[in-house]
């Protein structure tokens, strides 16, 4: 009960602060519009790159281009909704150096929301709206015995793989608290994640994808849900229920983060570093 | 209601930090730092208290496990009845902090747009809000000041704006950490006098650290001294005077160039130079009696008292100390 | 010789500065890595459908794959080079220090920006490369002669790299914001130098534009240079010319923001 009123605390102040920073960033529309225009040129090319290999090849590790689409667009899409939310945690390391991490302890909100909304930017729908288009046209150009399951498979994954990507980002605050100047290993898991499953499982050795589907489970982003949707092969042996598992998945990421983040912060407040 | 037993309340509380020295390629030496180190005191409600020491002293320490930032390592700490380090959420709606060299306002947005986010943060009731915000906007003068952006303030009004900030939503205690540096005169008066109106009108409990004696002297009957992570003098301002016997300096212009001023003892010309000469006299005493002697006596033109500076004062009270072990 | 040595301390300044950043270091080492075990995959896949690809084979383009990953810091692809903080001192007006400095402002700016490049280049670039080269294959030469030309190719590889950043950091001048122009570089940076493909991989008309802009020196020259799949000489002509035309236009921006400056009165 109590954990339930934090959680709407924490979105509460969330919402306010996220408006602060969208009212901020609107001092400056130029560069907001800048921004905006950039961000969405940026996660285009990204897409640009895989039309490149395509116009080359007529398949990558086995599969089509709207298949890998397909991945792409999911990728994209529950990555940019992760990002928009929680993609500003990377300056936690700076407000710690700089002290201003204890300006938010003491508010009255909850830590998280507070470093969760911290530098929120509009800028970053980019990546979604982006990623949306790309998942619209595979969706309609991929090759697929749509069955009633199947199309609700298709938001379960988007929401279940943004709750995976925000779990990633909020453990990879907590590790800042540790290592204040190694934020970029975040960039690893959460950029790097969302790279990894553009492409087809297939394309990758069988113990990277090993990795990703058993211990870091990335691969529930997508790939594992993926897979059954288009009825091809996943590279390591999965049961068939497997393909939906990802909701339990990214809600025992999100408690594990969570965890994370808990011991981080009391660890703060008993070094002060 | 638990008994009135003092606001803020701190039983040998201890602050132990890791630092991990690097002493070699590879090899790193633990060590154990006592920032804060077995430090008891009460504050009671509605007093005013300077809390002074040297940089890196555990001041700041202090004030983090006073606020609930950081949780003590060993002793009991209370404030308004609250633990700290357990409730710091509950604890935050009834403290303001004003971090003295930065600012929680937000930069780009005019500063009502930071009042409203703090009025809907600590979910201060709408009559209360208007009613507090009104009197802080007559108090410290900010009227002019509401739909500038914060970027564009001037260092004394973005400290007022700061303080107002965090009495929006009627703490009990305040924390003050350096208040006035890096102020002008005006702006540093401004900033003192509303603390005293505060702490009378609403009967806010008010602790400060700060290098400014002035800042103590001007609001401040206690002062508590801290030093290598221990309390080293809990008393009124006039103590510490005593106990450092620091002196203060009075500036004197004549009209025209004369021997060294004949002033009763302890006070005694220090220098002069031309028609100006200074006088040194023992920083607890008033200046009036000399002042009024001088006056009397010399063709005076202008004077000024140069207050003797927290460093200074408690560097001379360490020094006494030494010299009493020695002998 | 004066000038020359003042210069050489610029350069080990920004050496200096960089390698104070240990953790950042060792987590961009981490995430270069990362990013080059999913690119060589990606790349293996699609060499595997298509041999030969941009004249490469595979081992060449793994080879590619972690040269790209070795140089992203060095040269600055996503910038965060010397460039920011000429942005910085552009916008707050410091810059107007720099100006009565008896020193160089291009030259200056360069020699610091070299320091950086050869700290990133050992501290956060050979760690990646040598990972790949231990658990892929790579077409690595094993005379001495293409090793001795690759560093060549580098130097000016990072020069122009400089010329391209230093002529964006000076628009702030006029624009007055760096917001922009980062964008614009960011973008450029990573794709025309060729990160998310070899140029040489780039179809049609297309593939022959990119060929010749700029940012083909950057990672396709040296790649190139290295797997001896262009005759050096040809490379060096090919970077030299355009730093040259870079480094002329970055002079003639500067006087014309030198002056702005003056006019503005400091």
């Amino acid at each position: 009960m109590a954990e339930r009123g934090v959680l709407l605390e924490g979105v509460r102040a969330y919402r306010l602060i996220a408006g602060m920073w969208v009212r901020s960033s609107m001092a400056y529309r130029t560069s907001f519009v800048v921004t905006v225009f950039g961000n969405l040129t940026v996660t285009a090319l990204d897409f640009v790159g895989i039309l490149l290999m395509f116009s080359q090849v007529d398949s990558l590790g086995g599969w089509s281009l709207p298949e890998v689409a397909l991945l792409y667009g999911l990728s994209a899409t529950s990555f940019g909704i992760a990002d928009l939310v929680l993609g500003s945690m990377d300056v936690l390391g700076a407000r710690m150096r700089d002290g201003s991490f204890d300006t938010l302890l003491v508010r009255p909100v909850p830590v998280l929301a507070q470093v969760g909304a911290d530098r929120f930017a509009l800028r970053r729908l980019g990546r979604i709206t982006q990623g949306t288009v790309v998942l619209g046209w595979a969706l309609v150009s991929v090759d697929v015995d749509w069955s009633v399951l199947k199309v609700l498979l298709v938001p379960v994954m988007v929401v279940s793989g943004a709750a995976i990507f925000s779990a990633v980002f909020v453990a990879g605050a907590a590790f800042q608290i540790y290592a204040q100047d190694a934020a970029e290993v975040q960039n690893a898991f959460t950029y790097g994640g969302t790279t990894l499953l553009q492409y087809p499982p297939s394309v990758f050795g069988k113990d990277l994808v090993r990795g990703v589907t058993f211990m870091l489970p990335l691969a529930f982003v997508n790939w594992v849900p993926a897979v059954y949707v288009l009825g091809r092969p996943y590279p390591v042996g999965l049961p068939g229920w497997a393909a939906f598992a990802s909701p339990p998945v990214a809600v025992a990421c999100c408690v594990l983060a969570g965890l994370a983040w808990r011991t981080g912060l009391r660890s703060y407040r008993s070094t002060g570093s | 209601m638990e008994p009135e037993s003092g606001f803020i309340e701190l039983d040998g509380v201890e602050k132990v930090f890791e630092v991990r020295k690097k002493t070699g390629f590879m090899k790193r030496e633990r060590r154990q730092v006592r920032a804060v180190d077995s430090i008891s005191f009460r504050v009671e409600r509605g007093e005013m208290v300077g809390y002074i020491g040297p940089n890196g002293a555990g001041k700041s320490t202090t004030i983090k496990m006073l606020t609930g930032i950081l949780t003590p390592s060993a002793g009991r700490l209370r404030v308004a009845g609250i633990d700290p380090s357990r409730e710091r959420r509950r604890l935050a709606h009834r403290i303001g902090v004003v971090f003295g060299q930065r600012t929680t306002l937000w930069w780009d947005l005019p500063l009502l747009d930071s009042y409203r986010l703090m009025h809907r943060m600590y979910r201060i009731p709408d009559a209360r809000y208007r009613a507090n915000l009104d009197r802080l906007v007559e108090l410290l003068d900010l009227g002019d000041l509401l739909d500038v952006p914060v970027r564009q303030l001037s260092l004394g009004q973005r400290m007022r704006g700061d303080i107002a900030a965090a009495l929006l939503h009627d703490p009990e205690v305040l924390y003050l950490d350096e208040p006035t540096i890096g102020l002008d005169v005006v702006s540093k008066s401004k900033v003192r006098e509303f603390l005293r109106e505060v702490n009378a009108e609403r009967g806010t409990t008010v602790l400060l650290t700060t290098h400014d004696l002035q800042d103590i002297e001007q609001l401040c009957k206690r002062v508590m001294v801290i030093d290598h992570g221990r309390l080293m003098y809990d008393g009124p301002l006039a103590g510490l005077h005593e106990a450092g016997e620091s002196e203060r300096v009075l500036v004197v212009d004549l009209e025209r160039e004369l021997p060294p001023i004949e002033a009763p003892a302890p006070a005694r010309v220090v220098r002069v130079d031309g028609p100006r000469q200074w006088l040194a006299f023992p920083a607890g005493e008033s200046a009036a009696p000399l002042v009024a002697r001088i006056a009397a006596e010399y063709p005076l033109v202008d004077l000024s008292v140069r207050e003797p500076d927290i460093e200074a004062v408690i560097a001379k009270m360490y020094a006494e100390q030494t010299e009493r072990a020695i002998s | 010789m004066g000038s020359g040595r003042l210069y050489a301390a610029v350069a080990a300044g920004g050496f200096r500065r960089y390698a104070t950043y240990r953790a950042a270091t060792v987590a961009g080492v981490f995430t270069n890595t990362v990013f080059g075990v999913i690119l060589v995959y990606t790349y293996l896949a699609l060499w595997d459908e298509k041999p030969h690809l941009g004249g490469y084979d595979q081992a060449q383009a793994v080879t590619y794959v972690w040269l790209g990953q070795c140089l992203y810091a060095t040269l600055a692809i996503q910038g965060g080079g010397a460039e920011k903080d000429l942005m910085d001192r552009i916008r707050t007006g410091e810059i107007a220090v720099d100006l009565y400095r008896p020193a160089d402002l291009q030259l200056w700016w360069l020699a610091g920006d070299m320091g950086r490049a050869m700290f990133q280049m050992l501290g956060r670039g050979v760690v990646p490369f040598l990972f790949g080269a231990l658990f892929f294959p790579m077409a690595l030469p094993t005379t001495l002669t293409p090793w001795a030309a690759f560093v060549v190719t580098l130097l000016l590889a990072t020069v122009v790299s400089f010329a391209i950043r230093y002529l964006a950091a000076l628009s702030v001048f006029w624009l007055l914001d760096g917001m922009g122009v980062n964008q614009v570089l960011v973008i450029t940076g990573i794709f025309f130098s060729g990160m998310v493909l070899p140029l040489n991989a780039f179809p049609g008309v297309f593939g022959e534009v990119v060929r010749v802009l700029p940012w083909a020196a950057q990672i396709q020259m040296p790649a190139d240079v290295l797997m001896g799949e262009t005759d050096p000489l040809r490379a060096f002509a090919f970077q030299a010319a355009w730093a040259v035309a870079l480094l002329a236009a970055g002079r003639l921006l500067q006087s014309a923001a030198t002056r702005r400056v003056v006019v503005q009165g400091g």
